[in-house]
């Protein structure tokens, strides 16, 4: 078996969480070497990747960019051709795991929760229609699979050590993407991933109008308000407010999650919660596979009705 | 400038899903589709984009959704419509080829497409796509502006953070949100277009691009470990002393 | 731009006759005023529209100001409407476009027949063509056109509500024939919760009576007529089509609505587009027809005092406000109390013409909902109850009387939620 390559994910000079899900999930594997190829700097950082024997060192820019790291990740494979390719569903694992797996012919399988090594092949489960589906998928190595975040714990990843560093040396890109700056957000008047409890709305909320039922009980529990995406867009929500992706990771003592499905993407930012109580009118919703507690009832008749037990 | 917009026709998670018979696929029959909610972002931003004398062209592969598609995005503004015949391989990998050929008989300046869609399990079109046509892309894109033979784009990260690049023209962008929200088809405007605009075609010559894998299983995740369901108030209140927030 | 020519009077700086003061300074009268200076650009963009003709013909008597629901609560009414049009304003690009809730107060009273129930639609079509909608108005017509209810909710689960009631509800889709009686359910008794409280006694009411009826299933698509009313013909058009067939395929002596607009739709506007006259009935009116079966199977009491809320679709519109009377006044115990606004006069709820779905854009241009302005006048009436019979209105007025902090005071109930407490 000729291992496993992690992508090592970083930004802001730090590895993101799921570098180390995925550095953890490859050791568990067992199918080989772990090695993992690490951007810029970060490569500096290799001791922090001690759950890999070997690091790369790819010679990019610390600021990511999607040429670059693609060619590199490539460049890296076809120095240490693994049977396997952990890239982070990410946004930045977008741009690196389609173009890798096109540019190299190898298969590729996105949105992975768990992979089991089967004779030279790879049986991944991916979660897939917005969480409502677990698909297995069997795939031959070498493969490309792409790590949705909380799919391993990023705690077994978290290895000092002294793996060896590799240099990949120069990558050649055409430059055709260059990066400009990094746009941090707008604090807002609350910061949620700081909050304790946090009352979240979704489509369900319907209109506008209809959030000052949620912000009433929020109120009441003391509780800052959060949301899922579809509402920032809409313009009802600031953005500082979005909880999932490409929102805010929060870790309140309780979340409560009021109309919102609960796709993949919500999931991600709010599953560390300590509490998560979910009300959805639809009890196939997946927000309550994640939930501690759950109603299926319309979310409008338990809000007024808990807003009056609380008065 | 000519923009491409490429449609994909989902199933429509507002529905029970269940398994099909032989266990590796959604059961289809009675399942709604409807177009992939992020391509109606890329057909957006692709209108907004688009100025006097400009060409927004949608493309998608034929099929069930392809005629009420194509005739929305024209209704919305879309130049022209083509439906790609010859193709039925609903893949990543496969729709990857298929748009290729298309795209590659005419001169595109932006090829946009929704960021990914419920069902791609092999991969994202956009990124996919450009490595085939050997052309820039990036991905999860919520802003584009056009600079002569350039696109800005903004980038989003996790935790709210997003990234500005340049990018060199002709290029494929991953859209995750137009910058407005997508426009409204009058329903009598779609019927006209159905009435009275030609709809081109595109003969795609056999693919062979395949995903490469193989689905051996599908199944509705456990509901083990899932929530604990409440029925009442009382049940709520208890939970919500015992966690001292009330 | 003058029609006349006006005398040139000259008025006198000093000028008192037979002891009265009509100096020129301060009495104008005499001086020539330009009546029709407008620019009426704005209003001919309105009028040229086909159904837009009748806004032409105000002219400015104001019966209509004190009619209008929405002008009780804010600034409007066809009046107020020409007056702006003639001073620049662009209808299609103005929420005074959205306010109307085609209620039909003003036209009963205009001895002009200014026509809001055409100008509208004929004004919001085009500013929907122009890509003008309102965001939360577009959001119900993309439900509508896609899952044939404007809830967004799946068609396949609009007949989810069959299951909580005791006896068995015929489905016309599974179980296809000759019917007596074609129910058709509507959305919000099919999907909200408080509609299928209102469907569930529908049904037992059904049993009680012996009723042969079905209904369509999930096939059953919204009747359109809100839609028609917004401006959106073409998915109106649709809507039609889809409707029709499947009464078409089901062969029934009475088609019995539960929701007033669909009696609207299916008794003035279906048949122009399909041909056919429908044997439509309220349901008020069905079990009007069979009071005194009825009578014999109401067991219960009711002893509460219960003031009637006129649908305008129902009342105004259709001139039916005895077949609801009828049947509140036989449930045994029940006081009928009459609101100040009621019958031809009924207040509106805020409903019609797409206002069950542009709360968000009133609320910006009106001093309280209509329908917590209804809500008051039940309360001070002296009412315990407020029934009504068109399912958009439950939910509003139970919002309503959340809102002005009467749940203690008033409840809401529909007619055949009322029937079925006391039917044995």
């Amino acid at each position: 078996m000729a291992g496993v390559l992690v992508v090592c994910e970083h930004l802001s000079g730090g590895f993101a969480d799921i570098t180390f899900e995925m550095l953890g999930l490859a050791s568990s594997l067992q199918v080989g070497e772990v090695s993992a190829v690490a951007f810029g700097s970060m490569a500096d950082r290799s001791g922090e990747l001690g759950a890999a024997s070997t690091v790369i060192s790819a010679g990019c820019s610390d600021d990511f960019n999607p040429e670059e790291y693609a060619a590199a990740a490539k460049s890296a494979v076809e120095t240490t051709s693994p049977d396997l390719v952990l890239v982070a569903s990410t946004s930045m694992g977008y741009d690196i795991a389609n173009p890798l797996a096109a540019t190299l012919g190898i298969p590729l399988i996105a949105y992975c929760t768990g992979i089991e090594p089967e004779e030279g092949a790879f049986v991944c489960t991916s979660s897939l229609y917005g969480g409502k589906m677990g698909v297995t998928s069997t795939v031959p190595g070498p493969a490309v699979v792409m790590m949705l975040s909380g799919a391993h714990n990023a705690d077994d990843g978290r290895i000092e050590g002294s793996p060896g560093v590799s240099d990949l040396g120069a990558v050649d890109t055409p430059g055709r993407v260059r990066f400009k700056q990094l746009i941090e957000p707008d604090q807002g008047d609350v910061d949620i991933t700081q909050s304790g409890v946090l009352v979240a709305i979704g489509r369900g909320i319907g209109g506008k109008d209809d959030i000052e039922v949620a912000e009433e009980l929020a109120d009441l529990l003391d509780a800052d308000m959060a949301c899922s995406r579809p509402l920032v867009d809409a313009g009802w929500m600031p953005k500082s407010r979005q909880v999932g992706k490409s929102g805010m990771r929060v870790k309140p003592s309780l979340y409560i999650a009021l109309g919102i499905s609960g796709a993949p993407e919500h999931i991600e930012g709010m599953k560390d919660s300590a509490t998560i109580i979910a009300i959805n009118s639809d009890e196939n919703a997946p927000i309550f596979d994640v939930a501690d507690y759950g109603m299926a009832e319309d979310l409008f008749d338990v809000c007024e009705e808990l807003i009056e037990e609380l008065e | 400038m000519r923009f491409a917009v490429l449609l994909k026709w989902v199933p429509d998670l507002v529905e029970d899903l269940e398994v099909d018979d032989e266990g590796t696929g959604v059961d289809t029959e009675d399942l709604k589709f409807k177009l992939n909610e992020f391509d109606d972002h890329a057909l957006e931003q692709a209108l907004l984009l688009a100025g006097e004398g400009d060409e927004v062209v949608a493309l998608t592969l034929e099929g069930d959704g392809a005629e009420k598609m194509l005739c929305t995005a024209i209704a919305k503004g879309a130049s022209r419509g083509i439906r790609l015949t010859g193709s039925s391989s609903l893949d990543t990998a496969g729709l990857a080829d298929s748009f290729s050929q298309a795209l590659g008989a005419d001169t595109y300046d932006l090829i946009l497409t929704g960021v990914q869609s419920v069902d791609d399990r092999d991969g994202q079109l956009g990124p996919v796509l450009a490595a085939r046509m050997g052309l820039p892309c990036v991905s999860v894109v919520s802003e584009v502006g056009l600079e002569g033979s350039t696109a800005m784009v903004a980038k989003e990260y996790s935790g709210g953070m997003v990234a500005e690049f340049e990018v060199d023209l002709p290029a494929v962008l991953g859209i995750q949100a137009a910058s407005e929200a997508p426009r409204y088809a009058p329903v009598s405007r779609v019927r006209q277009v159905q009435q009275t605009v030609d709809l081109e075609e595109f003969a795609v010559s056999g693919t062979g691009a395949s995903s490469g894998s193989s689905i051996t299983g599908m199944a509705q995740p456990e509901s083990g470990g899932g929530a604990k369901m409440l029925t009442g108030l009382d049940e709520l209140v208890e939970v919500l002393n015992g966690l001292g927030v009330t | 731009m003058t029609e006349h020519e006006y005398q040139n009077f000259v008025e006198k700086e000093n000028a008192v006759i037979d002891g009265i003061d009509v100096s020129g300074i301060w009495n104008r009268m005499w001086e020539p005023r330009e009546l029709t200076g407008f620019d009426f650009t704005y209003l001919d963009k309105v009028t040229s529209l086909p159904g837009g003709a009748s806004m032409r013909a105000c002219y400015q008597c104001a019966e209509c100001v004190g009619a209008c629901p929405v002008d009780n609560v804010g600034s409007y009414g066809p009046r107020k409407l020409f007056q702006r049009l003639q001073r620049g304003m662009d209808l299609f690009n103005h929420p005074d476009l959205w306010l109307c809730t085609t209620c039909n107060n003003c036209l009963r009273v205009c001895p002009k027949g200014v026509d809001m129930m055409q100008v509208m639609p004929a004004a919001r079509e085009q500013a929907i063509l122009d890509g003008n909608v309102p965001a939360e108005l577009q959001e119900m017509l993309q439900n509508v056109a896609e899952y044939g209810n404007p809830m967004g909710e799946s068609a396949r689960r609009r007949t989810r509500w069959t299951k909580g009631v005791e006896y068995p509800v015929r489905d016309l889709s599974k179980d296809p024939g000759e019917v007596d009686v074609l129910w058709y359910v509507s959305d919000y008794f099919s999907y909200h919760s408080r509609g299928n409280d209102a469907a569930r006694a529908m049904v037992r009411v059904f049993n009680h009576l012996g009723v042969d009826f079905g209904i369509l299933g999930r096939g059953e698509r919204c009747d359109g007529d809100s839609q028609r009313l917004c401006g959106e013909t073409g998915l109106f058009e649709e809507l039609v089509e889809h409707n029709h067939a499947l009464f078409e395929q089901n062969p029934h002596q009475t088609l019995v609505v539960s929701d007033p607009h669909a009696y609207n739709a299916l008794k003035n506007h279906y048949p122009e587009l399909t041909g056919v006259e429908y044997p439509v009935q309220h349901y008020t009116q069905f079990l009007a027809g069979r009071i005194d079966q009825l009578n014999g199977l109401l067991t219960g009491e009711f002893a509460r005092k219960v003031t009637f809320h006129d649908p305008c679709y129902l009342g105004r519109h259709n001139g039916e406000y005895e077949a609801p009377r009828n049947l509140i006044e036989t449930v045994p115990g029940v006081e009928l109390i009459e609101m100040f606004r009621c019958k031809q006069q009924g207040y509106c709820c805020g409903g019609g013409g797409g206002g069950m779905w542009l709360d968000g854009l009133t609320a910006d241009h009106t001093s309280e909902r209509l329908s917590e302005n209804r809500v008051r006048e039940a309360v001070e009436v002296g009412a315990e109850v407020l029934a009504v019979c068109c399912p958009y209105e439950v939910s509003r007025f139970e919002d309503a009387v959340k809102s002005t902090g009467n749940e203690d005071v008033l409840e809401v109930l529909d007619i055949i939620e009322i029937i079925d407490m006391c039917i044995g």
